[in-house]
């Protein structure tokens, strides 16, 4: 109630129109009918049981209406919770954040965006729980590699790695081009691809 | 209704109790003749077999011998009216098998109480038994026979004491005898019901403890429920409640940084803001630790999943796991775990660890073994012990093994059945 509140006043402030902010699984999924909006933002814990019944409804809706964008807020981040989620669709425009990351108000809204626009955006705190596990098909990566595709998978765009990573964008695109062989990921057009290679990230 | 209540009634002697006295003393004899047998043939046998070894194994067999005759015996006690004697004073095994079994058998007092009882009436009982049938029945009948051998043979004796050999005289001592019926069915009816009681008393012993140590349990039982649930209530309320307040605090400092000029003002603000979101990091680690939401929401394998990408001390998982098991059963044992790799990132000094764990034969196990350098006192800290009791509530076994040097080794197992077989296992 508390947190609907003030993501609808976050989001206005940025700029966006708040269509609906509802109180309940049902409720979303019939606002979603009602209004058909760009973007679906929802906590996975929501009324009546207080359970999963948010991201139930996210997959739901994603299956209802492939492509429709969902930014999923969590209190923990969880493999298992975003595996479900991103088997919802093909997973473009998909957003698994920890609910901490809405005090983060710009990343939050890049995030928000990025996930609009068709990406893949994956909380940090996933990424560092996966990085910690030493298995194949990420063993083939090298140190670097595994940074920018933690980077990638976190939402962020080659500009933005190669400030983080304090290197050249050209740098960047070659380590992407290389994970993305290294991971035998298809050479197909290229967000799409980025979208696979932080899926196998995921799945690893 | 006892043979005892049934004494004191109306129409003893019409009913069904006289004969079912007299029926539980004759079997009585008959068991224990067969006991003393066994008994002493075992004895003696075993005892003299042990030079070659041979009669180790027939020497704790006769030790077994009191399990079924007390068995026997409780079933028999329902002839006295003697209501269901409890036999659940035995142990249930740790695990399958007979050496498991004979162990659990051999160290428990209940088995020594058996075999003191079979040898009190191989030795004691059964001829009282089959004297007081002789004296309350034999006899009677062979004076109510009297007559009836007066006329074939001319005389007959009563009791092999005194010779009758007149007509008269044989139908006073018939008479005599069919009185003599009639109170010895009475007499046999008080044996019956002494020895029944006796055999209560010994066999079916500790009633009340039984009851205190079946209550006892539940309670126990009762304690770890309440416990389970207080947690869950705990970890909702923090999530519900101050969680989301802070949330919501760190949206708010967040967008007033945006708003404040640069300056003091703005560098508080900064500092507030990440203070709160340490707060709220710190806040859902430990709520995590009362209850992991992954646990309830997806089960035992991706909360281990979970609990292993988080040890510090990289884990190697393989599961075999049948969908969901039962709440309380899923939670001990993912407890259990999460402590063993606390441990083992604590104190094993190990640089890798294995969680394994399958489900057979109705029991769900689980093992979590280290590389480090063993030496784990279980009694040290109080993490395990609790775990422990938290485990055998449920009927499982917590066992550790850790010898200097290592490997650590600590294995769970818990009794269970699947409860969603398809359940969704991420």
């Amino acid at each position: 109630m508390l947190l609907r509140e003030g993501l609808t006043g976050l989001l206005s402030r940025f700029g966006h129109e708040v269509a609906a902010a509802v109180g309940d699984a049902e409720a979303l999924v019939a606002a979603v009918a009602a209004h058909a909006p760009d973007i679906v933002v929802t906590d996975v814990r929501m009324p009546p049981g207080f359970q999963d019944e948010g991201l139930h409804a996210a997959v739901r809706l994603r299956r209802e209406r492939p492509g429709l964008p969902v930014l999923v807020l969590s209190q923990y981040v969880q493999r298992a919770y975003a595996g479900d989620l991103l088997d919802s669709g093909d997973g473009t425009g998909v957003g698994y954040l920890l609910k901490d990351r809405v005090g983060q108000v710009e990343e939050f809204v890049d995030a928000l965006d990025e996930v609009a626009g068709g990406g893949t955006v994956v909380d940090p705190e996933v990424v560092r729980q996966l990085l910690r596990r030493r298995r194949d098909p990420l063993a083939r990566l090298s140190p670097r590699e595994r940074e920018v595709l933690a980077l990638v998978a976190e939402g962020r765009s080659n500009g933005a790695i190669a400030r983080a990573l304090v290197v050249s964008e050209a740098a960047v695109g070659k380590h992407i081009g290389s994970i993305l062989t290294k991971l035998d990921l298809p050479p197909a057009d290229g967000t799409h691809r980025r979208v696979l290679a932080v899926l196998a990230f995921l799945r690893a | 209704m006892t043979v005892w209540r049934a004494l004191g009634g109306r129409g003893y002697l019409g009913s069904a109790w006289p004969w079912r006295a007299a029926a539980f003393l004759a079997s009585g004899a008959l068991l224990g003749a067969v006991v003393l047998v066994v008994l002493v043939s075992g004895a003696v046998v075993g005892g003299a077999l042990t030079v070659v070894l041979l009669g180790l194994p027939l020497l704790v067999l006769t030790a077994l011998t009191g399990i079924p005759v007390a068995a026997v015996e409780r079933r028999r006690l329902r002839l006295a009216g003697v209501g269901r004697v409890p036999a659940g004073q035995h142990r249930v095994p740790g695990r399958p098998g007979l050496a498991s079994w004979l162990t659990t058998r051999l160290r428990e007092t209940a088995t020594w109480r058996e075999l003191a009882y079979a040898v009190l009436l191989g030795l004691v009982l059964w001829p009282l038994d089959a004297l007081a049938v002789l004296a309350a029945v034999g006899l009677p009948l062979s004076m109510a026979a009297a007559p009836v051998l007066v006329a074939a043979d001319g005389e007959a004796k009563v009791a092999k004491l005194f010779v009758v050999d007149s007509g008269p005289a044989a139908c006073a001592v018939a008479a005599l005898g069919l009185v003599l019926l009639a109170a010895g069915a009475y007499a046999l009816g008080a044996v019956a019901g002494v020895r029944a009681e006796l055999a209560r008393a010994l066999l079916g012993a500790r009633d009340g403890d039984s009851e205190r140590v079946t209550e006892l349990v539940r309670s126990r039982a009762r304690l770890v429920d309440a416990f389970e649930a207080e947690r869950r209530r705990i970890e909702r309320d923090l999530h519900d409640g101050a969680q989301q307040r802070l949330v919501a605090l760190t949206m708010t400092l967040g967008l007033a940084r945006l708003d404040a000029p640069p300056g003091p003002l703005a560098d508080q603000l900064a500092k507030a803001h990440g203070q709160a979101g340490q707060a709220l990091a710190e806040l859902r680690e430990l709520i995590h630790g009362i209850h992991p939401k992954v646990l309830a929401d997806y089960g035992l394998h991706a909360a281990l999943a979970d609990a292993a990408d988080r040890s510090p001390v990289p884990v190697d998982l393989g599961l075999e796991l049948p969908g969901r098991l039962p709440g309380p059963v899923e939670t001990a044992a993912y407890f259990a775990v999460c402590e063993a790799l606390a441990n083992v990132a604590r104190h094993s000094g190990a640089s890798r660890a294995w969680v394994r764990g399958g489900y057979a034969g109705g029991r769900l196990v689980l093992q979590v073994r280290d590389d480090g350098r063993g030496g784990a006192d279980p009694r040290a800290g109080s993490g395990l012990t609790g775990l422990a009791d938290r485990v055998s509530v449920l009927d499982g076994t917590l066992s550790l093994s850790s010898p200097p040097g290592g490997p650590t080794l600590l294995r769970v197992e818990i009794p269970c059945r699947p409860t969603d077989p398809d359940a969704r296992c991420a």
